[in-house]
């Protein structure tokens, strides 16, 4: 019994942790302080590719969100090429080129990425097979009660409302 | 048996994940691998910070092994590091270049005169672009690129007397062979 519940403790704090795995890859979205915008639809963009793009001095803020200094020379960066005509594409080939995959909020799918892609749902999906399969066995234990201890079962039941008559 | 080996499944599954992230605990997250390593370094040129109608390109350097100090008057770690460099400089083992990043010409200049001047000369960065082609996030950064002006190495944070020894001095041995 004990180790039946040692069992279920330790499957929830897998599926637990899989899960937070797994919302962990989906950024936030936070509020971000509006540009001065001389043109409205150019400083969208910025702000569109800047949210994608990771700040390397505060590591946890996008180059949007963040008052860092790199982070305000960067988000210039991002607006003189795209004025340029530069498209998003060439922008984040540029950052990735100097400061690699770790500069993208989004890491690419590669062969050494696809486990932290994957990994949470992976782990999800063991835990989900393994609780499968602990139901269906204790359905069967249900199931492969012995005919002597069913019998005993039925004459305790039987035995009931006679002693309810009886005060 | 196999009841008891199944049931330590979760446990085991558990472990890992604990081994995953108290590997995570020890592990320097300002410490990104740079894509500039095994590339050449990018070109600039730049005018030099104490003589402003010199310039400085890296191109200058072909044919040697040297090192590409980023620093900057404002940089609180590079005080730390300076000393560090000031003794490396006095053995004469590699021509060591600075690049004072998003600095005032004055404040550079003062901090050099105040403490002493380990490079051989610093181009002036101003407003940082070279920085940013460098990939620079953390000063102070040091670059060690080879004769063919390959980057090596790089070293963001500080260095220290343990880096000099274990990792610069060998790497430069190895390339002034190569």
């Amino acid at each position: 019994m004990l180790r039946n519940a040692i069992r279920t403790g330790l499957l929830c704090a897998m599926l637990c942790a899989g899960l937070c795995a797994g919302l962990a890859t989906i950024p936030a979205s936070a509020d971000v302080a509006q540009p001065v915008a001389r043109d409205p639809q150019l400083e969208a963009r910025v702000t569109a590719l800047t949210q994608e793009l990771r700040c390397l001095v505060c590591q946890n803020q996008t180059i949007a969100d963040s008052h860092a200094d790199l982070a305000i020379d960067l988000k210039n960066q991002v607006r003189e090429k795209l004025a340029q005509g530069q498209s998003e594409k060439e922008i984040t080939d540029y950052m990735v080129q100097r400061y690699g995959d770790f500069v993208l909020y989004r890491p690419p799918m590669k062969s050494t990425t696809w486990l932290l892609w994957i990994g949470p749902f992976l782990i999800l999906f063991c835990g989900i097979a393994v609780l499968a399969r602990m139901i269906a066995n204790r359905r069967v234990a249900v199931d492969a009660m012995p005919e002597q201890d069913m019998q005993h079962a039925a004459a305790l039941l039987a035995e009931v409302p006679e002693k309810k008559e009886t005060p | 048996m196999k009841r008891v080996l199944l049931s330590l499944l979760p446990l085991a599954g558990f472990l890992l994940l604990a081994w995953f992230l108290m590997v995570g605990l020890h592990r320097d997250p300002r410490a990104i691998p740079s894509p500039l390593v095994g590339k050449p370094a990018p070109a600039f040129v730049l005018s030099q910070l104490k003589a402003p109608e010199k310039n400085f390109s890296p191109q200058e350097m072909q044919g040697k092994v040297w090192l590409l100090n980023v620093w900057a008057s404002w940089c609180v770690a590079c005080r730390e590091e300076h000393p560090v460099l000031l003794d490396f400089s006095r053995l004469g083992i590699v021509p060591i270049m600075g690049l004072n990043y998003k600095d005032g010409r004055s404040d550079g200049v003062n901090l050099l005169r105040q403490f002493g001047d380990p490079y051989n000369l610093s181009a002036f960065d101003g407003d940082g672009r070279v920085g940013i082609d460098y990939g620079v996030y953390g000063v102070p950064e040091t670059f060690v690129i080879d004769k063919h002006g390959v980057i090596r190495y790089k070293q963001t944070g500080p260095i220290t007397p343990e880096v000099i020894n274990k990792t610069l001095l060998p790497l430069i041995r190895e390339l002034n062979n190569a």
